[in-house]
């Protein structure tokens, strides 16, 4: 396999990677203010992420990173081309980051409620906007000879580009509900697990017309069969939901976003970023890549760094393995 | 107002601002870990409490610096996409491999640090905070790699039909000898702007709050006081070899830092030069003769470059142009990094002194003391627009212009939109996050009781607050 398709996997895995940690956190998050009944329960909520969810969010600071340094012509045309949707999508990602760090800093309830509500915001626009984003990637965009983005904020919000939306934010609520319900006890994990079966068959019937739509516009035979083993592993998922295997349930939900973001690069490849205006102008794993040189450095780093990274953070969540409570003692300050 | 000058007031705004909080992670990090080390060395119940105190200011400052770190990551493809075509082959390495080694490394260590009372074997969680210390001064490396590449570029070919810079030889970028002396400079910034944090707030507790916690707090001014002292002296030292290598490297911004218009040798240090606005009479000029010469080569006789033939020269290397950055900008945050650090060391000096024998310095130590942090936090702002506004109008230094660099795509609306967003965004974090640490410092050390019910999974979470 010649280089630039190593990286162009790479990147995918980063988002993997990015789609199945924070996908759970950005579901908690949103869920926060809703499921949480009380001060005690939705401390609780945040502690299932308090130790993780920074680390987490690496992964997409890594991803865009890495593609800076694998292909910069993508990175330039998709960073400058979506360029308010990704300004919406940095402050929800800062009010929902500083809210996290900051919301049992102190005790009023005004202070607090404050910031669940933002903490939800600034979940739910980034849930919703990666889908969008990575929607108008596959189905292409205005792109001209010179590999800019010739379009607006509106040209992303096609129909199209919304049930992308729409098929992250409701799978990333699933996603975060058969978390919460393998990491919380007692009444919350109860009501975790009743809302696995009603938000999954809501999302299991967006994310497919949305794959489907995707697959029928550029399919290639990879996307189309893992879209189908997506939508299988999604369906295993609510059963083990039904059954509580919860442990099965969250590790199917992961394994149904893994796989969507699998379909979604299968589908593209060998076009980065197709350009509607005109195939010819479309970015290419060839024409928006690095020199060998530098993708050969990249990929030595990547090669011995990221399996010390997985056994680290696979560590994190071992330590924190056990189910958080939620009867402590009235918090002090 | 067209997107260029606004994408540079964006890049600077946002830029400096990330670069309040990165010198106290840099410098608190180490001074908690330190902290931690000793409670579980000595077992002093004091450490722990300390420990808590200065990881709960570390943490509140660390917030920030994650959140507006992720807006410096996209940036540069949203407002200089032409730079990032240009660049990325080399410029992208340093900022990916930044990412998976240390904000990695930063970040899950330290959700394990916060969350780790009581769960790891103590060994084990004082090691997290040092390998989370370890991760914040690695990306501090990386990223000032990047950073002196743009300075200083090695390790390159110009492929002019792609129209690019292509790596050649990622150890020379690597390895950049900016790099190396940048790096060093910051971090010794860092603890200066960290050590005057934790001096100012000791001494400002010992000061306002007699009788609560006096040791503790003692001990806190005295450590910080030392840190900045030390810091301070090596930042004068690390400063005068960047001297001498922008000297070499980037004769330009040193012959505009220090208004020096026509060549000299041997050349006078300006200590104060006024011009008058058009720039043509001089009206005050305080030199101290041959000080110069010897800051930029290291010889009393050494020769100045001026910035007319500078200009000159560059006009014949590069074609016709102004190579000339803002002279009175360059020439004053020169100064004022420098006067703000040495103010900052004579504050700690003063307050050592102050403290000797058990003495209590008087009230007025704390309105002192209260100033004491902004100072390195400012001459850090001045430092990087010394360096960024001196490399003008390069963004590369001799390879790209800034007005090369922005995005052909940004139209005059969206750029407005987000320059006033994240300025709006980031002031109400500001006044969030200053409220929370003067409320932290108002509180005093936290109870060290809660130490010992660290068992129960609960309690031991109250520390860090979730
Ligand atoms: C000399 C040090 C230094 C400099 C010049 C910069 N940073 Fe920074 N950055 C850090 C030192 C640092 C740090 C110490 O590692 C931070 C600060 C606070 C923190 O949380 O980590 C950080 C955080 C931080 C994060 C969040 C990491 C996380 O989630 O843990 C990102 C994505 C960046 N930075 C990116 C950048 C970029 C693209 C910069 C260039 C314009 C930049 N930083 C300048
Ligand atoms: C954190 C410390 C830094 C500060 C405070 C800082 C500050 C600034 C400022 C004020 C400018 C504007 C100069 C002008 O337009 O006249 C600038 C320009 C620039 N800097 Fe830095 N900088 C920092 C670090 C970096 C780093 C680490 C990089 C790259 C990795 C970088 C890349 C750039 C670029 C691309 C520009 C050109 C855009 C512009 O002119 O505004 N800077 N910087
Ligand atoms: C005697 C004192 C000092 C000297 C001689 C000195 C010298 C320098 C020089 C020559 C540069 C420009 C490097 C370049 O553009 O290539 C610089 C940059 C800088 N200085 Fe200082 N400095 C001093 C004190 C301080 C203090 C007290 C601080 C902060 C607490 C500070 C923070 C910085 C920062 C953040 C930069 C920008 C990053 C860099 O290029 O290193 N400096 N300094």
């Amino acid at each position: 396999m010649d280089l630039t398709t190593v990286w162009f996997a790479l990147i995918a895995v980063l988002w993997i990677g990015y789609f199945f940690l924070e996908g759970f956190d950005f579901g908690v998050g949103i869920l926060l203010p809703f499921l949480g009944k009380n001060e005690s329960e939705r401390r609780a909520l945040l502690r299932t992420i308090g130790p993780v969810w920074d680390g987490n969010e690496v992964w997409v600071i890594v991803a865009g990173g890495a593609t800076f340094a694998a292909f910069p012509e993508w990175y330039a045309t998709l960073f400058s081309g979506f360029y308010l949707a990704l300004f919406l999508l940095l402050v929800g990602l800062i009010v929902r980051g500083i809210g996290i760090e900051y919301r049992n800093k102190r005790s009023p309830d005004a202070w607090r409620t404050r910031w669940d509500m933002l903490i939800a915001l600034g979940s739910f626009i980034p849930a919703l906007l990666w889908g969008v984003a990575f929607a108008n990637i596959v189905a292409g965009v205005p792109i001209d000879a010179s590999k800019n983005f010739t379009g607006d904020l509106f040209t992303l919000l096609n129909p199209f580009g919304l049930l992308g939306g729409l098929t992250t934010l409701s799978l990333f609520l699933t996603h975060g509900l058969t978390f919460l319900a393998l990491k919380t006890e007692g009444d919350l994990r109860a009501r975790a697990n009743a809302l696995v079966m009603p938000v999954g068959i809501v999302a299991a019937v967006i994310a497919v017309a949305f794959l489907g739509w995707a697959n029928a516009q550029r399919g290639s035979t990879l996307s189309e069969v893992t879209s189908v083993v997506a939508a299988l592993a999604f369906v295993v998922a609510l059963v083990a939901n039904r059954v509580r295997r919860e442990g099965w349930a969250f590790l199917l939900t992961g394994v149904t976003l893994a796989l969507a973001v699998v379909s979604l690069f299968a589908a593209l490849y060998p076009d980065v970023m197709p350009s509607s205006t005109n195939p010819a102008y479309s970015l290419t794993i060839t024409n928006a890549s690095s020199t060998p040189y530098t993708l050969g450095i990249m990929t030595i780093v990547a090669v011995i760094f990221t399996p010390i990274v997985l056994i680290y953070q696979g560590w994190t969540y071992y330590i924190f393995r056990k189910r958080v409570s939620v009867d402590r003692p009235a918090a002090k300050s | 107002m067209d997107p260029l000058m606004l994408s540079r007031w964006q890049f600077g705004i946002t830029t400096v601002y990330h670069f309040f909080f990165v010198p106290l992670t840099l410098g608190l990090a180490w001074i908690t870990a330190g902290f931690h080390l000793a409670w579980y060395r000595t077992g002093k119940e004091q450490y722990l409490r300390l420990t808590r105190f200065v990881g709960e200011l570390f943490l509140i400052n660390f917030a920030i610096g994650v959140v507006t770190g992720i807006v410096q990551e996209f940036q540069f493809g949203m407002n200089w996409s032409s730079y990032s075509r240009f660049v990325g082959d080399i410029f992208g390495a340093p900022l990916a491999i930044e990412g998976l080694l240390a904000f990695f490394l930063e970040s899950t260590f330290l959700g394990l640090w916060i969350f780790g009372w009581g769960r790891l074997p103590k060994g084990v969680h004082v090691a997290t905070i040092w390998i989370a210390a370890l991760g914040t001064a690695l990306s501090a490396y990386l990223i000032l790699a990047a950073n002196a590449w743009m300075q200083h570029p090695v390790g390159y070919v110009v492929n002019t039909a792609a129209g690019r810079a292509e790596l050649k030889d990622f150890l020379a970028v690597a390895t950049n000898d900016t790099a190396v002396i940048t790096f060093v400079h910051v971090m010794a910034a860092a603890f200066l702007t960290a050590g005057a944090l934790v001096a100012g707030v000791g001494m400002w507790r010992l000061v306002s709050h007699p009788g609560k916690d006096d040791g503790a707090f003692r001990a806190t001014a005295k450590v910080g006081s030392v840190i900045l002292l030390i810091a301070g002296l090596a930042v004068a030292v690390t400063g005068d070899m960047q001297g001498k290598l922008m000297t070499a490297e980037q004769p330009m911004k040193i012959a505009a830092g220090e208004a020096l218009m026509n060549t000299e040798q041997p050349a006078a240090f300006s200590l104060l030069t006024i011009k008058s606005l058009d720039g043509t009479q001089t009206l005050v000029d305080i030199r101290i003769p041959n000080v110069l010469s010897f800051l930029a080569t290291g010889d009393f006789n050494g020769k100045v470059q001026g910035v007319n033939d500078l200009q000159a020269q560059y006009q014949q290397t590069y074609g016709p142009g102004d190579y000339v950055p803002s002279i009175p900008i360059t020439y004053w945050t020169f100064r004022l990094m420098i006067g703000a650090g040495t103010l900052a060391a004579l504050a700690a000096a003063w307050f050592l002194f102050r403290m000797r024998k058990g003495k209590l310095p008087t009230k007025g130590a704390a309105a002192l003391a209260l100033a004491l942090p902004f100072l390195p936090l400012a001459a850090n702002s001045f430092g990087w627009l010394f360096t960024e506004i001196g490399r003008q109008p390069w963004i590369v230094f001799g390879l790209m212009q800034t007005s090369a660099g922005v995005s052909p795509t940004s139209t005059t609306l969206d750029v407005l939109i987000t320059v006033v967003g994240f300025t709006v965004l980031y002031g109400a974090l500001a006044v969030v996050m200053v409220g929370l640490m003067a409320r932290r410092v108002r509180d005093g050390l936290p109870e060290a009781a809660a130490d010992k019910s660290f068992e129960h999974e609960a309690e031991a979470d109250l520390g860090f607050g979730y």
